[in-house]
Protein backbone atom coordinates (compact mmCIF):
# COMPACT_ATOMS: atom_id res chain seq x y z
CA UNK A 1 0.00 0.00 0.00
CA UNK A 2 1.51 3.28 -1.04
CA UNK A 3 -0.20 6.07 0.83
CA UNK A 4 -2.35 6.11 3.93
CA UNK A 5 -6.01 6.09 2.92
CA UNK A 6 -7.74 9.21 4.11
CA UNK A 7 -11.26 9.76 5.32
CA UNK A 8 -12.76 13.20 5.06
CA UNK A 9 -14.73 12.88 8.29
CA UNK A 10 -13.55 13.26 11.84
CA UNK A 11 -11.79 10.11 12.99
CA UNK A 12 -12.33 8.29 16.26
CA UNK A 13 -9.90 5.40 15.85
CA UNK A 14 -6.56 5.44 14.09
CA UNK A 15 -4.86 2.17 13.24
CA UNK A 16 -1.14 2.45 12.50
CA UNK A 17 1.17 -0.31 11.28
CA UNK A 18 -0.81 -2.98 13.03
CA UNK A 19 0.47 -6.52 12.81
CA UNK A 20 -1.06 -9.48 14.58
CA UNK A 21 0.37 -12.86 15.48
CA UNK A 22 -1.26 -16.16 16.39
CA UNK A 23 1.86 -17.69 17.87
CA UNK A 24 4.24 -17.66 14.92
CA UNK A 25 1.55 -17.18 12.31
CA UNK A 26 1.11 -13.63 11.15
CA UNK A 27 -2.58 -12.83 10.83
CA UNK A 28 -2.29 -9.13 10.00
CA UNK A 29 0.53 -7.29 8.28
CA UNK A 30 1.08 -3.56 8.73
CA UNK A 31 -2.53 -2.46 8.57
CA UNK A 32 -3.14 1.29 8.73
CA UNK A 33 -6.51 3.00 8.44
CA UNK A 34 -8.82 5.47 10.15
CA UNK A 35 -12.30 4.79 11.44
CA UNK A 36 -14.60 7.77 10.92
CA UNK A 37 -16.72 8.97 13.80
CA UNK A 38 -20.49 8.34 13.59
CA UNK A 39 -20.10 6.39 10.37
CA UNK A 40 -20.35 2.75 9.44
CA UNK A 41 -17.11 1.15 8.33
CA UNK A 42 -17.41 -2.29 6.76
CA UNK A 43 -14.65 -4.88 6.53
CA UNK A 44 -14.98 -7.38 3.70
CA UNK A 45 -12.79 -10.10 2.28
CA UNK A 46 -12.62 -13.87 1.95
CA UNK A 47 -12.52 -16.13 5.01
CA UNK A 48 -9.24 -15.99 6.87
CA UNK A 49 -8.27 -12.58 5.46
CA UNK A 50 -7.94 -11.09 8.93
CA UNK A 51 -11.02 -8.89 9.11
CA UNK A 52 -12.32 -10.44 12.34
CA UNK A 53 -8.80 -10.43 13.73
CA UNK A 54 -8.57 -6.71 13.05
CA UNK A 55 -11.90 -6.06 14.75
CA UNK A 56 -10.84 -8.09 17.77
CA UNK A 57 -7.73 -5.97 18.30
CA UNK A 58 -9.94 -2.89 18.76
CA UNK A 59 -11.32 -4.19 22.06
CA UNK A 60 -8.33 -6.34 22.97
CA UNK A 61 -10.39 -9.52 22.74
CA UNK A 62 -7.23 -11.38 21.82
CA UNK A 63 -5.98 -10.81 25.37
CA UNK A 64 -8.06 -13.79 26.47
CA UNK A 65 -5.83 -16.12 24.54
CA UNK A 66 -2.20 -16.62 25.46
CA UNK A 67 -0.03 -16.77 22.37
CA UNK A 68 -1.91 -14.06 20.49
CA UNK A 69 -0.32 -10.64 20.31
CA UNK A 70 -0.54 -7.40 18.39
CA UNK A 71 2.15 -4.94 17.36
CA UNK A 72 1.67 -1.38 16.20
CA UNK A 73 -0.84 1.19 17.34
CA UNK A 74 -4.58 1.57 17.68
CA UNK A 75 -5.09 5.17 18.77
CA UNK A 76 -8.28 6.09 20.61
CA UNK A 77 -8.48 9.61 22.04
CA UNK A 78 -4.75 9.90 21.57
CA UNK A 79 -3.91 6.78 23.55
CA UNK A 80 -2.60 3.51 22.20
CA UNK A 81 -5.14 0.80 23.09
CA UNK A 82 -2.53 -1.90 22.62
CA UNK A 83 -0.47 -0.45 25.44
CA UNK A 84 0.08 -3.03 28.16
CA UNK A 85 -0.85 -0.49 30.82
CA UNK A 86 -4.23 0.23 29.25
CA UNK A 87 -7.15 -0.97 31.39
CA UNK A 88 -8.73 -3.60 29.14
CA UNK A 89 -12.13 -3.60 30.84
CA UNK A 90 -12.46 0.15 30.37
CA UNK A 91 -11.59 -0.21 26.69
CA UNK A 92 -14.30 -2.83 26.31
CA UNK A 93 -16.87 -0.63 28.03
CA UNK A 94 -16.07 2.15 25.54
CA UNK A 95 -15.78 -0.13 22.52
CA UNK A 96 -18.57 -2.69 22.61
CA UNK A 97 -18.85 -5.82 20.53
CA UNK A 98 -21.62 -7.99 19.11
CA UNK A 99 -20.71 -11.44 17.86
CA UNK A 100 -21.67 -13.73 15.03
CA UNK A 101 -23.81 -16.05 17.12
CA UNK A 102 -26.31 -14.45 19.50
CA UNK A 103 -24.93 -14.90 23.01
CA UNK A 104 -27.52 -13.91 25.62
CA UNK A 105 -26.26 -14.36 29.18
CA UNK A 106 -28.02 -17.06 31.22
CA UNK A 107 -30.23 -14.55 33.04
CA UNK A 108 -33.41 -12.55 32.45
CA UNK A 109 -33.82 -10.09 29.58
CA UNK A 110 -33.68 -7.24 32.09
CA UNK A 111 -30.54 -8.57 33.76
CA UNK A 112 -28.85 -9.15 30.42
CA UNK A 113 -28.88 -5.40 29.94
CA UNK A 114 -28.38 -4.33 33.56
CA UNK A 115 -25.33 -6.59 33.95
CA UNK A 116 -23.01 -4.44 31.87
CA UNK A 117 -24.45 -1.14 33.11
CA UNK A 118 -23.92 -2.09 36.74
CA UNK A 119 -20.23 -2.65 36.15
CA UNK A 120 -19.58 1.04 35.52
CA UNK A 121 -22.53 2.99 36.88
CA UNK A 122 -24.43 3.09 40.13
CA UNK A 123 -28.07 3.57 39.17
CA UNK A 124 -31.19 3.51 41.30
CA UNK A 125 -33.86 0.95 40.48
CA UNK A 126 -35.95 3.49 38.55
CA UNK A 127 -32.93 4.84 36.65
CA UNK A 128 -31.98 1.28 35.73
CA UNK A 129 -35.53 0.57 34.57
CA UNK A 130 -35.30 3.62 32.32
CA UNK A 131 -31.92 2.59 30.98
CA UNK A 132 -33.14 -0.92 30.18
CA UNK A 133 -36.17 0.48 28.38
CA UNK A 134 -34.01 3.00 26.52
CA UNK A 135 -31.59 0.32 25.34
CA UNK A 136 -34.38 -2.04 24.31
CA UNK A 137 -36.12 0.77 22.39
CA UNK A 138 -32.85 1.66 20.67
CA UNK A 139 -32.49 -1.96 19.64
CA UNK A 140 -36.11 -2.07 18.42
CA UNK A 141 -36.89 -4.82 20.90
CA UNK A 142 -38.99 -2.97 23.48
CA UNK A 143 -42.42 -3.71 22.05
CA UNK A 144 -41.68 -7.44 21.88
CA UNK A 145 -40.20 -7.76 25.35
CA UNK A 146 -41.83 -5.09 27.53
CA UNK A 147 -44.16 -7.62 29.14
CA UNK A 148 -41.60 -10.34 29.72
CA UNK A 149 -38.50 -8.59 30.99
CA UNK A 150 -38.08 -11.19 33.72
CA UNK A 151 -38.05 -14.11 31.30
CA UNK A 152 -34.79 -15.75 30.35
CA UNK A 153 -32.90 -14.11 27.50
CA UNK A 154 -32.59 -17.58 26.02
CA UNK A 155 -36.36 -17.75 25.49
CA UNK A 156 -36.19 -15.22 22.64
CA UNK A 157 -35.85 -16.13 18.96
CA UNK A 158 -32.45 -15.94 17.27
CA UNK A 159 -33.09 -12.54 15.72
CA UNK A 160 -34.47 -11.17 18.98
CA UNK A 161 -31.49 -12.57 20.87
CA UNK A 162 -29.16 -10.74 18.53
CA UNK A 163 -31.05 -7.48 19.06
CA UNK A 164 -30.85 -8.13 22.81
CA UNK A 165 -27.08 -8.41 22.42
CA UNK A 166 -27.06 -5.08 20.59
CA UNK A 167 -29.23 -3.53 23.31
CA UNK A 168 -26.89 -4.91 25.95
CA UNK A 169 -23.91 -3.42 24.15
CA UNK A 170 -25.33 0.07 23.69
CA UNK A 171 -26.77 0.16 27.23
CA UNK A 172 -23.22 0.64 28.50
CA UNK A 173 -23.10 3.74 26.23
CA UNK A 174 -19.96 2.90 24.31
CA UNK A 175 -18.49 5.18 21.65
CA UNK A 176 -17.79 2.47 19.14
CA UNK A 177 -19.79 -0.68 18.41
CA UNK A 178 -17.97 -3.56 16.76
CA UNK A 179 -20.17 -6.01 14.87
CA UNK A 180 -18.54 -9.30 13.94
CA UNK A 181 -20.77 -10.81 11.23
CA UNK A 182 -23.87 -10.00 13.27
CA UNK A 183 -26.36 -11.35 10.75
CA UNK A 184 -24.64 -14.45 9.38
CA UNK A 185 -26.62 -16.72 11.72
CA UNK A 186 -29.96 -15.00 11.07
CA UNK A 187 -32.78 -15.34 8.55
CA UNK A 188 -33.35 -12.59 5.93
CA UNK A 189 -36.14 -10.88 7.91
CA UNK A 190 -34.10 -10.64 11.09
CA UNK A 191 -31.15 -9.51 9.00
CA UNK A 192 -33.21 -6.69 7.52
CA UNK A 193 -34.19 -5.58 11.00
CA UNK A 194 -30.61 -5.53 12.21
CA UNK A 195 -29.50 -3.57 9.13
CA UNK A 196 -32.22 -1.02 9.73
CA UNK A 197 -31.02 -0.79 13.30
CA UNK A 198 -27.42 -0.21 12.27
CA UNK A 199 -28.59 2.63 10.09
CA UNK A 200 -30.35 4.28 13.02
CA UNK A 201 -27.56 3.67 15.49
CA UNK A 202 -24.85 5.34 13.47
CA UNK A 203 -25.99 8.85 14.40
CA UNK A 204 -24.96 8.13 18.00
CA UNK A 205 -22.28 5.52 17.62
CA UNK A 206 -19.39 4.70 15.40
CA UNK A 207 -19.90 1.30 13.89
CA UNK A 208 -17.34 -1.13 12.53
CA UNK A 209 -18.81 -4.23 10.95
CA UNK A 210 -17.28 -7.38 9.55
CA UNK A 211 -19.47 -9.04 6.97
CA UNK A 212 -19.31 -11.83 4.44
CA UNK A 213 -22.21 -10.33 2.59
CA UNK A 214 -21.04 -7.76 0.06
CA UNK A 215 -24.53 -6.48 -0.64
CA UNK A 216 -24.84 -5.84 3.06
CA UNK A 217 -21.60 -3.87 3.12
CA UNK A 218 -22.77 -1.85 0.12
CA UNK A 219 -26.18 -1.22 1.68
CA UNK A 220 -25.20 -0.09 5.14
CA UNK A 221 -21.65 1.23 5.20
CA UNK A 222 -20.10 4.63 4.52
CA UNK A 223 -16.59 3.27 4.27
CA UNK A 224 -15.40 -0.11 3.12
CA UNK A 225 -12.10 -1.87 3.73
CA UNK A 226 -11.21 -4.84 1.56
CA UNK A 227 -8.73 -7.22 3.11
CA UNK A 228 -6.87 -10.19 1.74
CA UNK A 229 -4.44 -12.58 3.49
CA UNK A 230 -3.80 -10.26 6.39
CA UNK A 231 -3.34 -7.11 4.38
CA UNK A 232 -5.54 -4.12 3.79
CA UNK A 233 -5.87 -4.04 0.01
CA UNK A 234 -8.25 -1.17 -0.46
CA UNK A 235 -10.01 1.31 1.77
CA UNK A 236 -12.27 4.19 0.85
CA UNK A 237 -15.80 5.48 0.60
CA UNK A 238 -18.15 2.59 0.03
CA UNK A 239 -19.64 3.96 -3.18
CA UNK A 240 -16.15 4.39 -4.60
CA UNK A 241 -14.86 1.01 -3.55
CA UNK A 242 -17.87 -0.75 -5.00
CA UNK A 243 -18.31 1.36 -8.11
CA UNK A 244 -14.77 1.99 -9.23
CA UNK A 245 -12.30 0.04 -7.13
CA UNK A 246 -8.67 1.02 -7.56
CA UNK A 247 -7.25 -2.48 -7.15
CA UNK A 248 -7.82 -5.40 -9.48
CA UNK A 249 -8.11 -7.79 -6.50
CA UNK A 250 -10.95 -5.75 -5.00
CA UNK A 251 -12.79 -5.71 -8.29
CA UNK A 252 -12.34 -9.46 -8.69
CA UNK A 253 -13.68 -10.08 -5.20
CA UNK A 254 -16.71 -7.82 -5.33
CA UNK A 255 -17.71 -9.03 -8.75
CA UNK A 256 -17.55 -12.58 -7.43
CA UNK A 257 -14.59 -13.82 -9.43
CA UNK A 258 -12.95 -15.27 -6.33
CA UNK A 259 -13.47 -15.53 -2.60
CA UNK B 1 -22.76 -64.79 0.39
CA UNK B 2 -22.68 -61.35 -1.13
CA UNK B 3 -21.33 -58.19 0.46
CA UNK B 4 -24.71 -56.83 1.51
CA UNK B 5 -26.02 -59.91 3.30
CA UNK B 6 -22.68 -60.26 5.05
CA UNK B 7 -23.08 -56.75 6.35
CA UNK B 8 -26.61 -57.50 7.53
CA UNK B 9 -25.36 -60.60 9.33
CA UNK B 10 -22.48 -58.69 10.98
CA UNK B 11 -24.96 -56.08 12.11
CA UNK B 12 -27.27 -58.72 13.62
CA UNK B 13 -24.41 -60.36 15.49
CA UNK B 14 -23.28 -56.96 16.79
CA UNK B 15 -26.74 -55.99 17.95
CA UNK B 16 -27.24 -59.42 19.50
CA UNK B 17 -24.03 -59.23 21.50
CA UNK B 18 -24.84 -55.70 22.70
CA UNK B 19 -28.30 -56.79 23.80
CA UNK B 20 -26.88 -59.77 25.67
CA UNK B 21 -24.37 -57.56 27.47
CA UNK B 22 -27.11 -55.09 28.37
CA UNK B 23 -29.39 -57.85 29.68
CA UNK B 24 -26.54 -59.25 31.76
CA UNK B 25 -25.89 -55.86 33.39
CA UNK B 26 -29.56 -55.12 33.87
CA UNK B 27 -30.22 -58.56 35.31
CA UNK B 28 -27.52 -58.11 37.93
CA UNK B 29 -29.00 -54.76 38.92
CA UNK B 30 -32.56 -56.09 39.10
CA UNK B 31 -31.37 -59.09 41.07
CA UNK B 32 -29.73 -56.82 43.66
CA UNK B 33 -32.82 -54.64 43.90
CA UNK B 34 -35.10 -57.67 44.18
CA UNK B 35 -32.99 -59.22 46.94
CA UNK B 36 -32.96 -55.95 48.85
CA UNK B 37 -36.72 -55.53 48.59
CA UNK B 38 -37.40 -59.20 49.35
CA UNK B 39 -35.28 -59.21 52.50
CA UNK B 40 -35.54 -55.62 53.58
CA UNK B 41 -39.07 -54.47 52.89
CA UNK B 42 -40.59 -56.26 55.89
CA UNK B 43 -38.16 -54.39 58.18
CA UNK B 44 -39.39 -50.98 57.03
CA UNK B 45 -42.06 -50.32 59.64
CA UNK B 46 -42.78 -47.57 62.16
CA UNK B 47 -40.27 -48.94 64.69
CA UNK B 48 -37.57 -48.93 62.02
CA UNK B 49 -37.66 -45.14 61.85
CA UNK B 50 -38.51 -44.31 65.47
CA UNK B 51 -36.47 -46.70 67.62
CA UNK B 52 -32.74 -46.89 68.04
CA UNK B 53 -30.45 -49.83 67.33
CA UNK B 54 -31.15 -52.67 69.79
CA UNK B 55 -28.62 -54.03 72.25
CA UNK B 56 -27.34 -57.56 71.61
CA UNK B 57 -29.99 -60.08 72.46
CA UNK B 58 -32.86 -57.65 72.90
CA UNK B 59 -35.96 -57.76 70.74
CA UNK B 60 -37.10 -55.38 67.97
CA UNK B 61 -35.45 -52.02 67.61
CA UNK B 62 -34.94 -49.65 64.67
CA UNK B 63 -32.33 -47.56 62.95
CA UNK B 64 -33.34 -44.04 63.99
CA UNK B 65 -29.90 -43.14 65.39
CA UNK B 66 -28.15 -44.49 62.29
CA UNK B 67 -30.50 -42.70 59.88
CA UNK B 68 -30.16 -39.37 61.67
CA UNK B 69 -26.39 -39.86 62.00
CA UNK B 70 -26.03 -40.61 58.32
CA UNK B 71 -28.11 -37.58 57.35
CA UNK B 72 -26.00 -35.35 59.62
CA UNK B 73 -22.66 -36.65 58.41
CA UNK B 74 -23.69 -36.51 54.76
CA UNK B 75 -25.28 -33.07 55.27
CA UNK B 76 -22.13 -31.58 56.79
CA UNK B 77 -20.07 -33.22 54.05
CA UNK B 78 -22.23 -31.63 51.34
CA UNK B 79 -22.09 -28.23 53.02
CA UNK B 80 -18.29 -28.40 53.09
CA UNK B 81 -17.51 -30.01 49.77
CA UNK B 82 -19.96 -28.04 47.62
CA UNK B 83 -18.34 -24.60 48.00
CA UNK B 84 -14.80 -25.95 48.10
CA UNK B 85 -15.37 -28.17 45.07
CA UNK B 86 -17.10 -25.49 43.01
CA UNK B 87 -14.50 -22.83 43.75
CA UNK B 88 -11.65 -25.19 42.93
CA UNK B 89 -13.42 -26.23 39.72
CA UNK B 90 -13.89 -22.59 38.73
CA UNK B 91 -10.23 -21.94 39.40
CA UNK B 92 -9.14 -24.85 37.22
CA UNK B 93 -11.43 -24.00 34.31
CA UNK B 94 -11.32 -20.22 34.32
CA UNK B 95 -8.12 -19.05 35.96
CA UNK B 96 -5.59 -21.87 36.24
CA UNK B 97 -5.36 -22.64 32.56
CA UNK B 98 -2.13 -24.43 31.80
CA UNK B 99 -0.21 -23.23 34.84
CA UNK B 100 1.86 -25.71 36.82
CA UNK B 101 -0.28 -25.20 39.91
CA UNK B 102 -3.45 -26.03 37.98
CA UNK B 103 -1.81 -29.06 36.38
CA UNK B 104 -0.71 -30.30 39.80
CA UNK B 105 -4.20 -29.74 41.24
CA UNK B 106 -5.77 -31.65 38.37
CA UNK B 107 -3.33 -34.53 38.85
CA UNK B 108 -3.98 -34.77 42.58
CA UNK B 109 -7.74 -34.53 42.03
CA UNK B 110 -7.60 -37.39 39.56
CA UNK B 111 -5.67 -39.51 42.04
CA UNK B 112 -8.17 -38.69 44.77
CA UNK B 113 -11.04 -39.65 42.44
CA UNK B 114 -9.74 -43.19 42.22
CA UNK B 115 -8.15 -43.48 45.65
CA UNK B 116 -9.51 -46.49 47.59
CA UNK B 117 -11.87 -45.13 50.23
CA UNK B 118 -10.26 -47.26 52.93
CA UNK B 119 -7.02 -45.35 52.38
CA UNK B 120 -8.90 -42.07 52.85
CA UNK B 121 -10.42 -43.48 56.05
CA UNK B 122 -7.07 -44.55 57.39
CA UNK B 123 -5.59 -41.15 56.55
CA UNK B 124 -8.29 -39.27 58.44
CA UNK B 125 -7.97 -41.77 61.29
CA UNK B 126 -4.29 -40.92 61.65
CA UNK B 127 -4.87 -37.21 61.06
CA UNK B 128 -8.01 -36.45 63.05
CA UNK B 129 -9.02 -39.40 65.18
CA UNK B 130 -5.74 -40.27 66.84
CA UNK B 131 -4.76 -36.65 67.40
CA UNK B 132 -8.14 -35.20 68.39
CA UNK B 133 -9.10 -37.68 71.03
CA UNK B 134 -11.28 -40.23 69.41
CA UNK B 135 -13.88 -41.14 66.87
CA UNK B 136 -16.36 -38.43 65.92
CA UNK B 137 -18.97 -37.37 63.41
CA UNK B 138 -16.70 -34.52 62.33
CA UNK B 139 -13.96 -36.98 61.41
CA UNK B 140 -16.53 -38.95 59.41
CA UNK B 141 -17.57 -35.85 57.51
CA UNK B 142 -13.94 -34.96 56.88
CA UNK B 143 -13.24 -38.38 55.39
CA UNK B 144 -16.35 -38.24 53.20
CA UNK B 145 -15.48 -34.70 52.09
CA UNK B 146 -12.12 -35.91 50.82
CA UNK B 147 -14.05 -38.34 48.62
CA UNK B 148 -16.76 -35.89 47.51
CA UNK B 149 -14.63 -32.82 46.77
CA UNK B 150 -12.70 -34.30 43.83
CA UNK B 151 -15.98 -35.37 42.21
CA UNK B 152 -17.40 -31.85 42.49
CA UNK B 153 -14.14 -30.25 41.32
CA UNK B 154 -13.95 -32.37 38.20
CA UNK B 155 -17.61 -32.05 37.22
CA UNK B 156 -17.53 -28.28 37.75
CA UNK B 157 -14.38 -27.94 35.67
CA UNK B 158 -15.63 -30.18 32.88
CA UNK B 159 -18.98 -28.40 32.76
CA UNK B 160 -17.31 -24.97 32.59
CA UNK B 161 -15.07 -26.15 29.78
CA UNK B 162 -18.23 -26.90 27.79
CA UNK B 163 -19.29 -23.25 27.91
CA UNK B 164 -18.90 -21.93 24.37
CA UNK B 165 -16.02 -19.51 24.01
CA UNK B 166 -18.44 -17.07 22.39
CA UNK B 167 -20.42 -16.68 25.64
CA UNK B 168 -17.28 -16.05 27.64
CA UNK B 169 -16.06 -13.53 25.06
CA UNK B 170 -19.45 -11.77 25.06
CA UNK B 171 -19.27 -11.31 28.82
CA UNK B 172 -15.76 -9.89 28.58
CA UNK B 173 -16.91 -7.68 25.71
CA UNK B 174 -19.19 -5.59 27.95
CA UNK B 175 -16.16 -4.82 30.09
CA UNK B 176 -16.75 -7.30 32.89
CA UNK B 177 -13.81 -8.30 35.07
CA UNK B 178 -12.88 -11.96 35.06
CA UNK B 179 -14.44 -12.88 38.41
CA UNK B 180 -17.78 -11.39 37.36
CA UNK B 181 -17.65 -13.30 34.09
CA UNK B 182 -17.11 -16.57 35.96
CA UNK B 183 -19.55 -15.97 38.79
CA UNK B 184 -22.42 -14.28 36.94
CA UNK B 185 -22.22 -15.71 33.42
CA UNK B 186 -20.32 -18.94 32.88
CA UNK B 187 -21.12 -20.66 36.18
CA UNK B 188 -24.90 -19.95 35.95
CA UNK B 189 -24.78 -21.17 32.35
CA UNK B 190 -23.80 -24.64 33.58
CA UNK B 191 -25.76 -24.61 36.83
CA UNK B 192 -27.68 -27.78 36.01
CA UNK B 193 -24.51 -29.72 35.28
CA UNK B 194 -22.79 -28.56 38.44
CA UNK B 195 -25.82 -29.41 40.59
CA UNK B 196 -25.90 -32.83 38.95
CA UNK B 197 -22.25 -33.30 39.89
CA UNK B 198 -22.99 -32.42 43.50
CA UNK B 199 -25.93 -34.82 43.65
CA UNK B 200 -23.81 -37.62 42.20
CA UNK B 201 -21.10 -36.89 44.78
CA UNK B 202 -23.71 -37.11 47.54
CA UNK B 203 -25.01 -40.36 46.11
CA UNK B 204 -21.48 -41.69 46.09
CA UNK B 205 -20.73 -40.87 49.73
CA UNK B 206 -24.12 -41.98 51.07
CA UNK B 207 -23.07 -45.60 50.82
CA UNK B 208 -19.39 -45.26 51.69
CA UNK B 209 -18.53 -47.57 54.60
CA UNK B 210 -14.79 -47.91 54.89
CA UNK B 211 -14.01 -44.25 55.68
CA UNK B 212 -16.66 -44.19 58.41
CA UNK B 213 -15.38 -47.37 60.10
CA UNK B 214 -12.20 -45.51 61.01
CA UNK B 215 -13.73 -42.15 61.80
CA UNK B 216 -17.34 -41.85 62.91
CA UNK B 217 -17.25 -45.45 64.07
CA UNK B 218 -20.73 -46.17 65.40
CA UNK B 219 -22.97 -45.30 68.29
CA UNK B 220 -25.61 -47.54 69.71
CA UNK B 221 -27.49 -44.54 71.09
CA UNK B 222 -29.18 -41.57 69.54
CA UNK B 223 -26.81 -38.61 69.28
CA UNK B 224 -26.61 -35.42 67.31
CA UNK B 225 -23.28 -34.42 68.83
CA UNK B 226 -20.84 -34.38 65.92
CA UNK B 227 -17.85 -34.46 68.26
CA UNK B 228 -18.83 -37.91 69.51
CA UNK B 229 -18.88 -41.27 67.72
CA UNK B 230 -21.97 -41.33 65.59
CA UNK B 231 -24.27 -44.05 64.35
CA UNK B 232 -24.60 -44.29 60.59
CA UNK B 233 -26.29 -46.63 58.14
CA UNK B 234 -23.31 -48.19 56.33
CA UNK B 235 -21.44 -49.19 59.47
CA UNK B 236 -24.62 -50.47 61.14
CA UNK B 237 -25.34 -52.57 58.07
CA UNK B 238 -21.79 -53.90 58.17
CA UNK B 239 -22.04 -54.90 61.84
CA UNK B 240 -25.63 -56.14 61.88
CA UNK B 241 -25.55 -58.16 58.68
CA UNK B 242 -22.86 -60.47 60.05
CA UNK B 243 -24.37 -60.81 63.50
CA UNK B 244 -26.08 -63.98 64.81
CA UNK B 245 -29.25 -62.10 65.84
CA UNK B 246 -32.22 -62.37 63.48
CA UNK B 247 -33.62 -58.91 64.31
CA UNK B 248 -30.17 -57.35 63.59
CA UNK B 249 -29.90 -59.10 60.24
CA UNK B 250 -33.38 -57.97 59.31
CA UNK B 251 -32.54 -54.37 60.29
CA UNK B 252 -29.37 -54.58 58.16
CA UNK B 253 -31.46 -55.57 55.12
CA UNK B 254 -33.85 -52.73 55.84
CA UNK B 255 -30.96 -50.26 56.10
CA UNK B 256 -29.45 -51.54 52.87
CA UNK B 257 -32.78 -51.09 51.10
CA UNK B 258 -33.11 -47.58 52.52
CA UNK B 259 -29.64 -46.57 51.30
CA UNK B 260 -30.32 -48.06 47.89
CA UNK B 261 -33.58 -46.13 47.64
CA UNK B 262 -31.88 -42.90 48.71
CA UNK B 263 -29.11 -43.29 46.13
CA UNK B 264 -31.67 -44.20 43.48
CA UNK B 265 -33.75 -41.12 44.30
CA UNK B 266 -30.73 -38.81 44.14
CA UNK B 267 -29.66 -40.29 40.81
CA UNK B 268 -33.11 -39.96 39.29
CA UNK B 269 -33.34 -36.39 40.59
CA UNK B 270 -29.96 -35.58 39.03
CA UNK B 271 -31.05 -37.01 35.70
CA UNK B 272 -34.38 -35.22 35.63
CA UNK B 273 -32.76 -31.94 36.61
CA UNK B 274 -30.00 -32.25 34.03
CA UNK B 275 -32.35 -33.23 31.22
CA UNK B 276 -34.81 -30.43 31.98
CA UNK B 277 -32.10 -27.79 32.10
CA UNK B 278 -30.13 -28.90 29.07
CA UNK B 279 -33.18 -29.07 26.83
CA UNK B 280 -34.03 -25.43 27.50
Amino acid sequence: MSDLPQTVDENILAVRDLSFYYGDFRGLSNVSLDIAKSKVTAFIGPSGCGKSTLLRTFNRMYDLYPGQRAEGQVLFHGRNLLDRKQDVNLVRAKIGMVFQKPTPFPMSIYENIAFGVRLYERLSKSEMDLRVEWALRKAALWEETRNKLQQSGLSLSGGQQQRLCIARTIAVKPEIVLLDEPTSALDPLSTAKIEELINELKSDYTIAIVTHNMQQAARISDYTAFMYVGELIEFGRTNEVFVKPRCQQTEDYITGRFG
Amino acid sequence: MNLYSRRVLTNRIGVGLSMAAMLFGLLALLWILWTLIYNGFSALNWDFFTRDTPAPGSEGGGLRNAIVGSLLIVGVTSAVSTPVGILAGVYLAEFGGRSRFAAATRFVTDIMLSAPSIVVGLFVYALAVVTCGGFSGWAGSLALSLIAIPVVVRTTENMLLLVPGSLREAAFAVGAPHWQVSLKVTLPAVKAGVVTGILLAIARITGETAPLLFTALNNQFFSIDMSQPMGNLPVVIFQFAMSPYDNWVSLAWGGALLIALMVLTINVLARVLFRKRSSE
